[in-house]
């Protein structure tokens, strides 16, 4: 075990430096940088700018700088901010936790139960619903829903605030404040829970469907079992497995912020700090950002697979 | 010999789009307490759905015993709530399926699988029932119990694997074993030890085994009373050694012609010609009709009824229809 987990470190080091070199020259690649799109400056201020930010060296040279100071903790500073990029991290990418952990659980418990009970009555009405549901909401653009949800539930009947994470000009500290935060991520979060939700249910009901004609269920139902404990004891946990693999690509998901709904509901959260740095071409931020995404990804896969080793006892790691 | 369970008129249909498949069909027999009684057949004959409509675990929606009744130990379990029916199974009637390998959950040691019937239907607390699957596995003759109790299916071979199955079916003591193609899936010498543990724990507890196979070897060793099917139909039901010295149904003399035998190498292996048919397209005749050599006019628009035929032996074809009429 100790061996396959110095293999897998080792394998993970190799591909993050693969990685951050591949990502790096693509940045470099796009057209423009942070100075070009500054309309307000002169071509020897350009250039005069260049020099000092060193965007005017050659890629590789720019590359090895920034490993240099990322193996030593230092990720620079946010041309465009001017605030050290951990820092900037640190104030958005908890923001957009909050709302992926909350709707990302929900999703998860959601995609469950109603995967299991539609795939025990298949074909019924309830699965016969449940399909055409999860069908409208994979067809829906993000969009759509969210700003369709924002007329309904905040313009229309005004229960809801339409975005935002806190009211303009609002001071509450302490349950005031958290009270506030809640009402502010009902609306995002509903959104985010419909749109996975859709793939996730389906993805539990034919794994449970597949469960269900196992011949060990047969035989559990032989034994006498009642029909609860041979669906959560001896059909869940085999329909569950395959999901673990999904675990690894959760990690990223829930940091990485969410461009789309967080630009609807006006979230302050890492994906519109991204989307705004990517059109400044703020190669730190952009850089650093992409890298703990990685990191995450590769840690995510990482884990997932220690965790099927624990939840299989077929599975055997080397 | 008291019955133990008397089927009478058993009908078990299949609703698909095609249509209605009658895979079990008017079918009735017993079994006395203590026999051995083996259905044979081949695939798709209906054995296995008759063993499924006896536990009640025919597949639903799609399945559906449609007429008959199942009287077991005095009680009709086609009209039993789901809640008794569910507490007789594993208990009084235990079943074992045809493959080892998928027949228990990979995800659960095996001694908690063990301990799972114990649970229910004896109410045994966590450590005796773990004492008494650790039991009931050296009982069915595997060596270090504990260690075994303590692995998972995969870690098994599949002989050993029916073992385990015999051991959950026969934990709680039942009257019935209900064993569907037991060692078809396992190799020759498996299958001997197998179905000699079988005959151990059925002289040991008095309790009566349906047994289903399509080997005429295996119901040679074991039967007591065998019973014939052919389309979800009985065609031929009689004492083990009656039928086998005097098959009367052209479909078991086909059966038993096609068994090849020791010591005699033929060039050819004897197979009746043809397919089972169509279980969608079945008219009023003998459904054996079309592969019998001795096919009469009346056996393409008429069914015959299972006839006694002396001996204690039952046959349904038109051939001794008419002997009895002449006779």
């Amino acid at each position: 075990m100790s061996t396959y987990l110095t293999k897998r470190l080792l394998y993970m080091i190799i591909i993050l430096f693969g990685a951050s070199l591949l990502i790096f020259c693509l940045y470099a690649s796009t057209p423009g940088d942070f100075i070009t799109g500054n309309i307000k400056l002169t071509a020897e201020r350009k250039a005069e700018l260049r020099e000092i930010y060193g965007l005017n060296k050659p890629v590789l040279e720019r590359y090895g700088l920034w490993m240099k100071n990322a193996l030593h903790g230092d990720f620079g500073y946010s041309l465009a901010q001017q605030k050290p990029v951990l820092q900037l991290f640190n104030d958005y990418i908890w923001n957009s936790f909050l709302l992926a952990a909350v709707s990302t659980f929900l999703t998860w418990v959601i995609a469950v139960i109603i995967g299991v009970v539609s795939a025990y009555k298949q074909y019924s009405w309830f699965d016969t619903l449940v399909m055409v549901a999860i069908f409208a909401a994979m067809s829906l653009p993000s969009f759509f829903i969210g700003l369709f949800l924002i007329k309904i539930l905040a313009v229309d009947l005004k229960w809801l605030p339409p975005g935002g994470i806190i009211t303009t000009g609002s001071n509450a500290t302490g349950w005031e404040y958290i009270k506030e935060v809640v009402r502010h991520m009902a609306l995002p979060v509903i959104v985010m829970t419909l749109l996975g939700l859709g793939s996730l249910t389906r993805y539990f009901r034919s794994n449970m469907i597949d469960v269900l004609r196992q011949d060990y269920i047969r035989t559990a139902r032989a034994k006498g079992l009642r029909e609860r404990k041979v669906l959560f004891t001896h059909a869940l946990r085999n329909a569950l497995l395959p999901a673990i693999t999904l675990v690894g690509f959760e990690l990223p998901a829930l940091f990485g912020g969410s461009l789309i709904i967080e630009k609807i509901f006006n979230w302050p959260g890492i994906g519109q700090l991204y989307m705004q740095s990517f059109g400044l071409r703020d190669y730190p931020l952009l850089m650093g950002f992409t890298m703990f995404i990685a990191i995450l990804t590769v840690i995510g896969t990482l884990l997932s697979d220690l965790l099927y080793r624990i939840a299989d006892p077929r599975v055997r790691l080397q | 010999m008291n019955n133990l369970m008397r089927i009478d008129g058993l009908s078990t249909h299949f609703f698909t789009e095609d249509g209605e498949v009658k895979a079990v069909d008017d079918v009735s027999f017993r079994v006395r307490e203590g026999e051995t009684v083996c259905i044979v057949g081949e695939s798709g004959c209906g054995k296995s759905v008759t063993a499924m409509s006896i536990m009640g675990l025919v597949e639903s929606p799609g399945g559906k015993v449609t007429s008959g009744s199942i009287e077991f130990q005095g009680e009709d379990l086609l009209q039993l709530d789901k809640h008794t029916l569910r507490s007789m199974r594993g208990h009084e009637l235990a079943m074992i399926f045809q493959e080892p390998m998928s027949s228990l959950n990979p995800v659960i040691k095996i001694g908690e699988q063990i301990m799972e019937p114990l649970r229910v239907h004896l109410k045994l607390n966590k450590k005796e029932a773990r004492a008494k699957a650790i039991e009931l596995i050296s009982q069915v003759g595997i060596s270090r119990p504990e260690q075994i109790a303590d692995s998972y299916p995969h870690e098994l071979s599949g002989g050993m694997l029916q073992r385990i199955m015999i051991a959950i079916a026969i934990s709680c003591g039942p009257k019935l074993l209900i064993a569907d193609e037991p060692t078809t899936a396992l190799d020759v010498t498996i299958q001997a030890q197998i179905l000699d543990m079988l005959r151990q724990f059925k002289a040991d507890s008095g309790m009566s085994i349906l047994l289903i196979t399509h080997d005429l070897g295996v119901v040679a060793e074991m039967a007591d009373y065998v019973i014939v099917m052919y389309s979800g139909k009985i065609v031929e039901e009689g004492e083990v050694v009656e039928l086998f010295s005097n098959p009367k149904h052209p479909y078991t003399r086909g059966l038993l012609k096609s068994k090849p035998v020791i010591n005699q190498r033929q060039e050819e292996l004897y197979s009746i010609p043809g397919q089972v048919p169509n279980p969608l397209e079945l008219a009023p005749s003998c459904y054996f009709h079309d592969r019998c050599e001795h096919c009469m006019p009346v056996c393409r628009s008429k069914q015959p009824v299972l006839q006694d035929v002396g001996n204690g032996q039952k046959v349904s074809c038109w051939l001794y229809e008419e002997a009895l009429i002449h006779a």
